[in-house]
């Protein structure tokens, strides 16, 4: 119950209000007619476009992010640890600040940047997914294809690949959310020739005050963003079967095995340009090489442009990812628990409820924060600029992660185990704890990490919610960014390398904590 | 089962609940005025701190996106407003705020020191804070050889081509100023003919100020491949280089005025110390932080502006302006006739 009143209080029902606000149930004088929106042939052009660069984009970060996800998941070859705090960069980094990077090598935008950027903050959520569920595959199946003669690609596509489905197609549809739903860079990047329903929902809610074709929109992307989640649904449920699930201790690569390690580093690099290329931006000056953003992280930027110092907004960064990641760890483990439960005995609630979790990835955080503006004043002590807020609404984001991360492992759970165990005498709860949870702890600390980066880096919630005297480190980077000076863009890189620095040091603490493989059983 | 779920679910929540709360407990009793405003508001803590030893009251401020967003959000939220006082509603929007009945009438201590030349009808709603013009910046030493232009139709001179970069008015504040200004200019029936021969002579159009300013603008720290740009009156003034030079220069007689108001909010919960709160942006005190905090001109009269500025950043005589209500009644066609001009 308790996902579902989450999901309920925190999405559904601002949502479901702002957008019967658009339709006229309310009293917003300009609500003009809906219709006329969908009939619009230019309309249509929006959701194509949006499909499609989405649709391009998770395929590159798909053919990008499973080499890396074997190297993560597989492979015991110096620097892995390394490799899987670098491969998360990215995905903190603000929109702005990415958009502006790859205009900078596209200085005209254009379709290409775009999917090459929103592949580039993705490739982290298929190499932790996938390599979530790989490093728990059984290899002996693997290997004993080798032994009768498959090749190691016949291996692959018969053995390997059957068995990482069900996490290759979370990360697929989570991939193609985050896409289809990208603002900052398609703004940046696409100028006003290549729009998405996304900018189009932004642009009229927010500029033109237009929320009768805010709504439409709002609508149809709903619909096909529930079109992709029931396709997804459809696609995991042929392929989702009890896998027997042992700790893989990785191994040295071996032949051919080098060869995707390599593509793997490849990979790295790739991203790592973008990175690089921001640390050097931060140190860069008129007069040559500086620290002076550096130093100025102490401060509030030339003449007082920020509230706090730049490292006071790191706190704040890291204080409200913790409460996010918190509260959808609490939320995500239960609904996966349930969904687990639920799914053994066939339900189509489980279908219903595993959607509806994934739904907040796809619609507009304007609409959902123009949306808390006219219900949340309903909860005690008018909740609409409660702090609280921002950490619920990135939980919002992040629980469907969790939920990813997750789930396949746990529906991966050979039942017979838990029968076993419930046949000698074990409650639910204690069936619960010696099989499920030693089996789904890593991946639990995965999502966790992995939730805490994404919190971590979120920035349309969070900028629509944030206290002036609060603000975490994405919104203090974009307030920089839109200031002249040479002083404050300088701060702006600078806090952009302390937002990667405290990514990397997340993700690698999280690594420590991860439970040492092979003493779980 | 269930029950261990939920402690610890509830110590999930706890946690939570104590790890944001940690910040600041609000004493009983203190008088608070919520200050809702626009993302570019400031203004140094210690000035609000005296405001508080004096009058008791303390202002917290609740950044709301810029103007239309902040706008929309107090229209959507008119009746049982998220805060007393609202800083930031701009020239463009301000009838669409009147119009909705968002602010309450309130005749404003100080508004006779400079506020009232920029009053809107109806009067004593909404107060004057700021002035700031977008005008279009040259970078000087790109142009040395080329001379500057001075006027909007200088910028269509083919001697000019490919050196203009603009915002889109559809995504960017300073670019639908720009586009109010050419509207301003050439009027009605003028404007899509300009704009066609900017666009004949290679004007470039971005989505916003920050890649326009901060990429394409040679006369920035990103020293990108444009010497011409929409953006403030006020931004040659953090271009100065070492030799105490400005760098670049604002176009004096291509500027649009933004007018930026505050008042009190109709329904306010705390209407009595909201008014001393809009007094206080008013007041020398406050004004004389405007420019160095914002990047914009005071509405008083008399308050000493950096040195900086008078240097390098001088207030137009005479910026063009388009009054609300017609900005009102006709943004969105305006909008969509630029994009099918420019951009279809």
């Amino acid at each position: 119950m308790l996902p579902l009143a989450f999901l309920g209080v925190f999405f559904a029902w601002p949502v479901v209000a702002i957008v019967g606000l658009g339709f006229g149930f309310g009293a917003v004088e300009r609500s003009g007619a809906v219709w006329p929106v969908l009939a619009d042939p230019r309309t249509w052009d929006l959701v194509g476009f949006t499909l499609g660069q989405a649709a391009a984009a998770t395929a590159l970060a798909l053919v990008a992010g499973l080499p890396v996800a074997f190297l993560l998941a597989r492979c015991r070859v110096w620097g892995t640890g390394l490799v899987r705090a670098a491969v998360m960069v990215p995905f903190v980094l603000p929109t702005v600040v990415v958009g502006l990077a790859f205009r900078a090598l596209w200085p005209d935008g254009g379709v290409l940047p775009i999917v090459l950027a929103n592949a580039f903050f993705n490739v982290a959520v298929v190499a932790r997914t996938v390599g979530g569920l790989w490093a728990r595959v059984d290899r002996r199946a693997e290997d004993a294809a080798r032994a009768l003669g498959a090749s190691r690609a016949r291996a692959f596509t018969s053995v390997v690949l059957p068995a990482l489905a069900p996490a290759i197609g979370s990360a697929a549809s989570v991939v193609f959310l985050f896409c289809a739903t990208s603002f900052g860079v398609v703004l940046v990047l696409g100028g006003a020739r290549h729009r998405t329903l996304e900018t189009e929902i932004y642009l009229r809610t927010v500029e033109l005050f237009d929320l009768s074709g805010a709504a439409a929109l709002s609508l149809l992307q709903f619909a096909a963003v529930l079109a992709v989640l029931l396709l997804g649904g459809a696609a995991r449920r042929r392929r989702e079967r009890s896998l027997a699930l042992r700790v893989e201790a990785p191994r040295r690569p071996a032949g051919g095995e080098w060869g995707v390690v390599a593509a793997a580093w490849l990979v790295v690099g790739a991203l790592l340009l973008p990175v690089v290329g921001l640390v050097v931006r931060s140190l860069a000056t008129d007069d040559g090489w500086s620290l002076a953003g550096y130093r100025a992280l102490a401060g509030t930027g030339e003449r007082g442009t920020l509230a706090v110092p730049g490292w006071q907004a790191a706190v704040n960064s890291v204080r409200t990812a913790t409460d996010a990641t918190l509260v959808a760890l609490v939320v995500g483990v239960l609904s996966a628990v349930v969904l687990v439960a639920l799914r053994r005995h066939g339900s189509w609630l489980a279908e219903t409820l595993d959607t509806a979790l994934m739904l907040p990835l796809g619609v507009s955080a304007v609409t959902v924060g123009f949306g808390y503006l006219i219900t949340m004043d309903a909860l005690p002590g008018d909740f609409r600029t409660s702090p609280l807020l921002v950490p619920l609404a990135q939980a919002l984001v992040v629980t469907p992660l969790v939920v990813r991360i997750v789930l396949p492992v746990l529906r991966a759970v050979d039942e017979r185990l838990r029968q076993a165990a419930a046949t000698l005498g074990a409650s639910p709860w204690r069936v619960w704890r010696e099989v499920d949870l030693p089996l789904a702890a890593r991946s639990l600390v995965a999502a966790a990490g992995f939730g805490f980066v994404v919190a971590l880096g979120e920035f349309g919630a969070t900028s629509f919610l944030a206290r002036p005297d609060a603000p975490t480190l994405p919104v203090v980077i974009a307030r920089l960014m839109s200031r002249p000076g040479e002083l404050n863009s300088q701060l702006a890189y600078a806090a952009c390398a302390l937002l990667m620095v405290v990514t990397t040091a997340a993700v690698l603490l999280i690594e420590r904590l991860r439970v040492p493989a092979g003493g779980e059983f | 089962m269930l029950r261990r779920v939920l402690t610890a679910a509830c110590a999930g929540i706890a946690l939570t609940a104590c790890s944001v709360t940690a910040g600041d407990p609000p004493p009983p009793g203190e008088r608070v005025v919520t200050l809702v405003t626009h993302d570019s508001f400031a203004v140094r803590p210690e000035v609000l701190d005296a405001f508080k030893r004096e009058t008791g009251i303390t202002v917290k401020t609740l950044a709301s996106g810029d103007a239309g967003e902040l706008t929309n959000k107090l229209v959507l939220t008119k009746g049982n407003p998220i805060g007393d006082v609202a800083f930031g509603v701009d020239s463009t929007f301000a009838s669409r705020a009147l119009g909705e009945g968002v602010f309450a009438e309130y005749a404003a201590a100080g508004a006779d020191r400079g506020a009232q030349r920029y009053r809107l009808d109806p009067p004593d709603r909404l107060h004057a804070v700021d002035v700031g013009d977008v005008c279009v910046n040259v970078d000087v030493a790109a142009l040395r050889d080329k001379g500057e232009p001075r006027t909007y139709a200088d910028l269509a001179d083919p001697k000019y081509r490919d050196l203009l970069v603009v915002e889109d008015p559809a995504t960017s504040s300073p670019g639908l100023a720009f586009l109010l200004g050419t509207i301003a200019e050439f009027g009605e029936s003028g404007w899509p003919e300009y704009w066609s021969k900017l666009k004949a002579n290679g004007v470039k159009v971005v989505s916003g100020w920050e890649e326009a300013y901060t990429q394409d603008f040679s006369g920035s720290s990103g020293k990108g491949p444009r010497p011409i740009v929409v953006s403030y009156a006020s931004s040659p003034s953090a271009e100065i280089g070492d030799d105490g030079a400005p760098r670049t220069k604002a176009l004096l007689d291509t500027c649009y005025r933004q007018v930026e108001y505050a008042g009190v909010l109709n329904g306010a919960k705390n209407a009595e110390d909201a008014r001393k709160v809009v007094d206080f942006l008013l007041s020398e005190q406050f004004q004389a932080e405007v420019p160095g905090q914002m990047y914009v001109y005071p509405s008083r009269e008399g308050v000493a502006l950096p040195e900086a500025w008078t240097k390098a950043a001088p207030l137009p005589d005479e910026a063009r302006a388009l009054p609300a209500s017609q900005v009102d009644a006709n943004r969105e066609r305006w909008v969509q006739q630029w994009r099918s001009l420019v951009q279809g």
